[in-house]
């Protein structure tokens, strides 16, 4: 059950999308985040629809893992679409009691949900195209910068790295920690919220001990393994922006300005 | 032959202990390795196997004594990395000693704290992966490959600082029979194809029985050293120091007690039956 936690995996596929630069990735999903939320009216919307769905082609990555990485968000969306249809004032459409469903909720109702579902699934194909230690190189190397000011951007991206690597690690051991405390007759599944919070403490305490154990062993390898922090450290790949990378800016400055101008010309 | 480890008089307490007394764990151990040969450390639970082996990587400094690893005292504090190089550690956990979360980005963690060219840093990548039959697997994620094949990455991941000394500290101990075949295996390809000095701590008595020479440790002193064939043979004090020997020698030992009188150095299946088949035939 925990393993159907698909955030941040990463799918090693030969494509042009995978061989971008991580910079450039992470600059455009960042920067179609933007144009998501400036972004208005029908024919906009299906533009934007449109990109994702052309970069998941060219990126090889199955629709069927986009549609499972925007489960998780199914309720969140649906909250808000709710809220939306029954909070905006308009022309009343249906009305029963308190509630009033109007022209203008229904409208921003299904662009929000469009909007949340686009956030999540460009999100996504960022992180199914890009290795994580990709994207962490490109994350410390945009930042550099700061570490002019002495904070510490490559120990957050070292750290980013590791916890990335032990996600799928400590997922089984609570699994196996779970199992192991169902056979002595454990119960995870009855009870009110406060009662199943309770039953995880069990679980918890020798997860963190655990943890802690690995972090250890792990920290005496990466020594014998010659770390000794940034400075100095060379990499297998070198971030190179290349002609690739060039033609996706090009190609993504003139769509986001279809957006805009559709989003003008037919609101 | 040169001496790539030599180890003299090296005594290791471990200090600051709030609930246990100091506790010596190494006492007085002199031991020296030639290049290009295969030792194994055999010692049961506590007799100090593993504190050894984190002497020669210098996680340990010694309390008294020296430990050399290619004439470089470990106690010299600008020679640290140097050693480590020379002298690459596997671990006992391989889920704990995988840093990155793609195969060959791991392999490129030693190359690229030693700040080498990128076109360097692939070049060892793809040897080591080599080295160790993973090389079709250089872009698996770590989390989805048999113990056996971790541990073979993270081997990987050692042989590309191209150590001359492996020390591998319990390599096999959370493997299946499967895992550890293949793990001695590559141990084992490693030593003849590629010339590396292997320094192996094991319980296990079949494991020891693959290398040219046994160094059998009970509580923190050397009790025995020597090829396979002598340590084994020594029945009754392999029994005393808790561990027993290889199967194999302990039915041709019975039997012997038996009446028999059959020469006791088998070391595998095949070399029992032999002995056996010789006896049988006389």
């Amino acid at each position: 059950m925990l393993k159907d936690i698909t955030l941040g995996q990463y799918f090693p596929v030969e494509s042009p999308v995978h061989h971008l630069d991580a910079r450039t990735k992470l600059i455009l999903s960042f920067a179609f985040i933007i144009v998501l939320f400036l972004a208005h009216g029908f024919w906009a919307y299906v533009l934007c629809a449109a990109g994702v769905i052309g970069v998941t082609l060219l990126s090889h990555i199955r629709f069927r893992m986009l549609l499972k990485s925007l489960k998780p968000i199914a309720f969140l969306a649906v909250f808000t679409a709710l809220l939306n249809m029954l909070y905006t004032p308009g022309q009343i459409l249906w009305e029963f009691w308190i509630f009033h469903i109007t022209r203008e909720g229904l409208e921003t109702a299904v662009y929000m949900v469009v909007r949340i579902m686009l956030l999540v699934a460009s999100t996504s194909l960022l992180t199914y195209t890009t290795s994580p230690v990709a994207l962490t190189d490109a994350i410390e190397n945009l930042f550099r910068p700061l570490s002019r000011i002495h904070l510490p951007v490559h120990e957050f991206a070292m750290m980013m790295t590791i916890a990335l690597r032990f996600i799928p690690t400590l997922i089984e051991e609570t699994e196996k920690i779970m199992n192991a405390q169902k056979a002595r007759g454990a119960d995870f599944e009855s009870g009110n919220l406060l009662k199943r919070a309770k039953a995880l403490v069990p679980v918890l305490v020798p997860l963190f001990v655990s943890a802690f154990r690995r972090a250890d062993e792990l920290s005496v390898a990466m020594e014998c393994r010659l770390y000794r922090g940034g400075s100095g450290r060379t990499r297998l790949k070198e971030l190179k922006m290349g002609k690739n990378d060039g033609a996706a800016y090009a190609v993504t400055c003139v769509f986001f300005a279809c957006v805009f101008v559709l989003t003008r010309m037919l609101p | 032959m040169e001496q790539i480890i030599q180890v003299k008089d090296l005594s290791f307490e471990y200090r600051n202990r709030e609930d246990q007394p100091d506790l010596l764990a190494l006492d007085g151990v002199n031991l020296e390795i030639a290049q290009g040969s295969f030792v194994a450390v055999l010692g049961h639970n506590g007799s100090g196997k593993s504190t050894l082996a984190k002497h020669i990587n210098a996680i340990l400094l010694p309390t008294q004594g020296q430990v050399r690893v290619a004439g470089m005292d470990t106690r010299e504090e600008d020679k640290l990395f140097d050693i480590r190089e020379k002298a690459g550690m596997v671990f006992q956990n391989p889920d704990n000693q995988i840093v990155a979360t793609v195969v060959e980005e791991d392999v490129a963690f030693a190359p690229e704290n030693l700040g080498l060219p990128s076109q360097e840093i692939r070049r060892r990548v793809d040897a080591a992966l080599r080295a160790v039959g993973m090389e079709n697997f250089k872009r698996s994620a770590p989390h989805m490959l048999s113990g056996g094949q971790k541990q073979r990455v993270a081997i990987a991941g050692v042989l590309a600082m191209e150590p001359q000394v492996l020390v591998l500290d319990e390599p096999t101990a959370m493997l299946d029979p499967g895992g550890r075949a293949e793990v001695m295996n590559t141990i084992r390809r490693l030593n003849r194809e590629k010339g590396i000095t292997v320094l192996l701590i094991t319980h296990h008595m079949d494991e020891a029985a693959q290398a040219d020479r046994v160094v059998v440790m009970e509580d923190g002193h050397v009790v025995g050293d020597g090829p396979p064939r002598k340590i084994f043979a020594q029945v009754d004090k392999m029994h005393r120091t808790g561990l027993g020997v290889p199967q194999t020698v302990e039915v041709l030992e019975e039997l012997n007690r038996k009446g028999c009188s059959l020469p006791i150095d088998a070391l595998t299946v095949e070399e029992c039956a032999q002995r056996l088949m010789a006896f049988l035939e006389d």
